[in-house]
């Protein structure tokens, strides 16, 4: 009933994943993460202490667009690993670690505690799994405020890091931090690129057929939820090396989940290089409006529901779509051998 | 002594649950969307009764009285104009948007009526007060018993919608299969919209009966909407009086929470939720949940 | 006047064309027969005429009204039904709120729950029935019944006989020839070509998305339908569209 048109289709096309554009963005990446590594010599510690910040919200969006773009998992409850990687940053300080070392191993802790969770959660779908995690983020801001060794509910210093005169600290916090969005974009970059990227793909796109395809529709949805969780941990505890100050009832937030619910829609949810500009128009945006109060969350709110209905693909989508730009290519390109023209849009697996 | 009072005014507490449940459940029956404003809809009816009987100098319940029909359209334009369109972008998108609609709300609601706590409760009389004393440590309070009584109520009517209206019955046709619905006749965006009309409408009912039993803030609704959901999800997904099983449940756990350490009235209802999904029976739920 | 007429409607799904260009009229009181391999794009037909399907182009009129863009249940309330392929009853509800919430538009016609049990007397004793726990052959009457509910002066059937025993299929067909009878016009979608040429006053034929011969039933021989169903040779001559 389908008959290609033309040539057959066996030989007439030739998947491509690297393009010059692609190999040339790599080399870009590259180059930026130098760049913002000397930073701190050029600029004064307030400029550090902003791209800190920063870098912690390209964190944020980057996971949990991998959970929603791609595992098709939309979580209202990622601060329950913000939560834990900032108050398991301030157990391990308590505990003899050294505050940075702390700050990796809870983010790691916060994975691993995902694991069990990830057994009851990745049961549900939908809203179901949106709530259920709100669910948990709930249970753990409330373990941790009866805890009182944490603080309880009145909030907690981090103490170790001010053995460190604050220009070193902000110095030291953001590369520390640049390290780790490094790592984790590159995991994430890296995991959606190998066989688990596709098969998530298919999985949002289709579960039950990806399933009869053979694909691990579980293991997949398990090791994201996993890696998505260290990064919210990370980010956590990245947040309170830059504030030293927390509370259980904002760092188990639910605004965390607006903020990377606006990064990831704005920016383009399901694409790589979205969350990451993303990121940066939400951190101007806070840094323009974030003292308006209350219209400014009614902004925030009513823009995602404008981009989730009307540029479901958000910014970045829309200016892909243009101009078929794929920086950081996390699928495949069919393209034709004879014109090396760009194939039919459903052809691309990073698409929609 | 103590602990029956605790599991009698737990029943009665889960019968404000399951209040604020039934739309919930009802929209995810019929259109699988789980409205995560549906919380902050409660709150919306409980700011506009409250201001009624404040301004109008009139009785709360008077007040619902013009409220809830009211909450009515609301809920049929919410669908109109938000959930018809999510709902045809895609399984995620209804999330995205109510998500987003809760973060409008709680802060329109924030800059009109400010962060102060308000409560109906001293506007309701003598009902506030009342109760029947059962031996020594027994008592049913009068507003207990007319939350639990007109939850009884609401669920019936949705029960006896569904199963004996013919409109009923085209929306648990349009649940099953949307598109043979329509063949057979059956607007199903009409259908959609009623069902989030009465799911909006009972959760404002609910929300006038949070404002009478205890107080509430612009940011109050998040929790009744996790209160609701675990309701709904103890209670199996299923049918009006599976909600209200699953709001008996919470409502139970919570007060024995309460008993324990006051600190702990929330957790212990989350961890029945946690408990029952763990189960072996919450992948079932799981699956029901999928299905339905 | 025809009843209805399909103007070079092309349908699709994404990218793939199941049908394309296809035009035909239908007279009022005809059956009509549509066969064609699997994959012909019968099925798609039939759900474009009942707004189940948006053509990608071309128009349909009903009743020399344009009825392209109107959706499928206000096509109900004009008088198409579809008894759609594997029938899509609501399973969890019983055969008689199957057929009831079917007659909510009132078109007159006169269809009842107790004329459709007339109609097939098995449904009787299942009347109170969840649809689920029916045969093949009772869940095919009940979509029948369900789409005479509608009054429909057009009915639109699609593989009425599939997965049905042969005592099944020649009791519905039994049913249908009763209705057929009864004067209302019948779209037939059929894979038993002896069968959807016992019923049928005209045949249309479809191969990949294409109307490939059109006759009445009584001038065309077998082997012309077969020719065309499997598309061996291009029929000609007789009635070809």
């Amino acid at each position: 009933m389908i008959r290609a048109r033309g040539a057959p289709i066996a030989g007439a096309f030739h998947v491509q994943r690297w393009t010059r554009l692609s190999i040339a963005s790599a080399v870009v990446s590259v180059a930026v993460i130098v760049v913002l590594a000397i930073v701190p010599f050029l600029f004064g510690s307030d400029v550090t202490q902003q791209l800190t910040v920063l870098l912690t919200f390209v964190i944020l969006a980057v996971m949990w667009n991998a959970l929603a773009g791609y595992g098709g998992l939309i979580s209202v409850g990622q601060q329950a690993f913000i939560g834990l990687g900032a108050y398991g940053t301030i157990f391990l300080t308590q505990h003899g670690f050294t505050p940075y070392l702390a700050m990796i191993v809870a983010g790691i802790g916060a994975g691993a505690v995902a694991i069990p969770v990830s057994f009851i959660m990745l049961r549900l779908r939908g809203g179901q799994f949106a709530i259920g995690m709100w669910v948990v983020a709930e249970v753990f801001g409330i373990l941790v405020s009866l805890d009182q060794s944490l603080g309880g509910g009145t909030g907690v210093s981090l103490v170790g890091l001010n053995t460190y005169a604050p220009g070193y600290r902000q110095a030291y916090t953001f590369w520390l931090t640049l390290a780790c969005a490094t790592v984790l974009l590159g995991l994430v970059f890296f995991l959606l690129r190998r066989r688990i990227g596709t098969s998530l793909q298919a999985v949002r796109d289709d579960e039950e057929a990806a399933a009869s395809l053979g694909v691990n529709v579980g293991r997949s949805k398990r090791v994201l939820f996993i890696v998505a969780a260290v990064g919210c941990g990370i980010a956590g505890s990245l947040y309170l090396a830059n504030t030293l100050f927390i509370q259980t009832d904002s760092v188990f937030g639910v605004q965390w989940t607006a903020y990377m619910l606006f990064m990831v829609l704005v920016g383009g949810l399901g694409t790589f290089e979205g969350p990451i500009l993303g990121a940066v128009i939400f951190y101007l945006i806070q840094a323009q409006f974030g003292n308006s109060g209350a219209w400014y969350f009614v902004g925030l709110g009513a823009v995602a529901i404008a981009f989730a209905l009307f540029l479901p693909n958000g910014i970045w989508g829309a200016i892909d779509r243009r101009l078929r730009l794929r920086l950081l290519p996390v699928g495949y390109t069919l393209r034709s051998r004879e014109t090396a023209a760009p194939a039919e849009p459903a052809a691309t697996t990073d698409e929609g | 002594m103590i602990w029956v009072n605790a599991i009698v005014q737990g029943i009665l507490l889960g019968g404000f649950y399951a209040l604020l449940a039934c739309g919930l459940s009802l929209m995810f029956g019929v259109m699988r969307i789980i409205n995560l404003a549906h919380g902050d809809i409660a709150v919306v009816g409980a700011y506009l009764v409250w201001l009624l009987a404040t301004q109008l100098n009139i009785s709360p319940f008077l007040a619902a009285l013009l409220v809830i029909p009211g909450m009515w359209v609301v809920g049929y334009a919410l669908y109109v104009l938000l959930l018809e369109r999510s709902r045809r972008a895609g399984l995620l998108v209804p999330l995205l948007t109510t998500f987003g609609l809760a973060i409008v709300i709680e802060n329109v609601l924030l800059q009109i009526f400010s962060p102060d706590v308000h409560s109906l409760l001293s506007s309701t009389g003598t009902l506030a007060t009342a109760s029947v004393q059962i031996g020594s440590g027994l008592s049913i309070s009068a507003l207990g018993t007319l939350i639990f009584a007109t939850a009884v109520v609401v669920l019936t009517a949705l029960q006896l919608f569904l199963s004996r209206t013919n409109a009923g019955r085209q929306m648990r046709a349009t649940a099953e299969d949307p598109d043979a619905a329509e063949l057979i006749g059956i607007n199903a965006r009409a259908v959609y919209a009623k069902a989030t009309a009465i799911a909006v409408a009972t959760a404002a009912l609910g929300g006038v009966f949070l404002a009478i039993r205890s107080t509430f803030d612009p940011s109050t609704g998040p929790t009744q909407l996790i209160f609701a959901f675990e309701a709904v999800v103890i209670g199996g997904f299923g049918s009006a009086w599976g909600t209200l099983l699953g709001g008996i449940v919470l409502g139970v756990a919570q007060v024995i929470g309460e008993q324990v350490n006051p600190q702990y009235a929330v957790l212990f209802g989350h961890i029945v939720f946690l408990l029952v999904l763990a189960s072996p029976r919450g992948g079932i739920l799981a699956r029901r949940g999928r299905e339905q | 006047m025809s009843l209805l007429e399909v103007r070079a409607v092309d349908a699709q799904y994404g990218l793939l064309k199941a049908v394309r260009g296809v035009t035909l009229s239908i007279d009022e009181g005809e059956t009509r027969a549509l066969i064609g391999a699997n994959g012909a794009g019968k099925t798609t037909l039939l759900r474009t005429i009942a707004g189940a399907h948006r053509p990608a182009a071309g128009s349909i009129v009903f009743d020399g009204k344009d009825i392209t863009g109107v959706p499928a249940h206000r096509r109900v309330a004009l008088g198409i039904a579809l008894v759609p392929e594997g029938r899509r009853l609501f399973p969890g509800l019983t055969v008689e709120e199957n057929l009831s919430i079917a007659g909510a538009h009132k078109r007159g016609g006169g269809w009842t729950v107790e004329r459709v049990l007339d109609a097939f007397p098995m449904l009787r004793a299942r009347r109170t029935q969840r649809a689920a726990t029916l045969s093949g052959g009772e869940q095919q009457a009940t979509a029948i019944g369900r789409a005479l509910m509608c009054n429909p002066r057009l009915l639109l059937l699609d593989e009425v006989s599939l997965g049905l025993a042969p005592v099944a299929v020649a009791s519905v067909y039994d049913s249908l020839k009763t209705l057929i009878t009864g004067g209302t016009t019948v779209v037939i979608v059929e894979q038993d070509l002896g069968r959807a040429l016992g019923v049928a006053t005209r045949v249309t034929c479809m191969l990949h998305g294409q109307v490939v011969l059109e006759g009445a039933a009584k001038d065309l021989t077998r082997e012309q339908v077969t020719a065309a169903y499997f598309g061996t040779q291009r029929a000609s001559g007789v009635g070809t569209s």
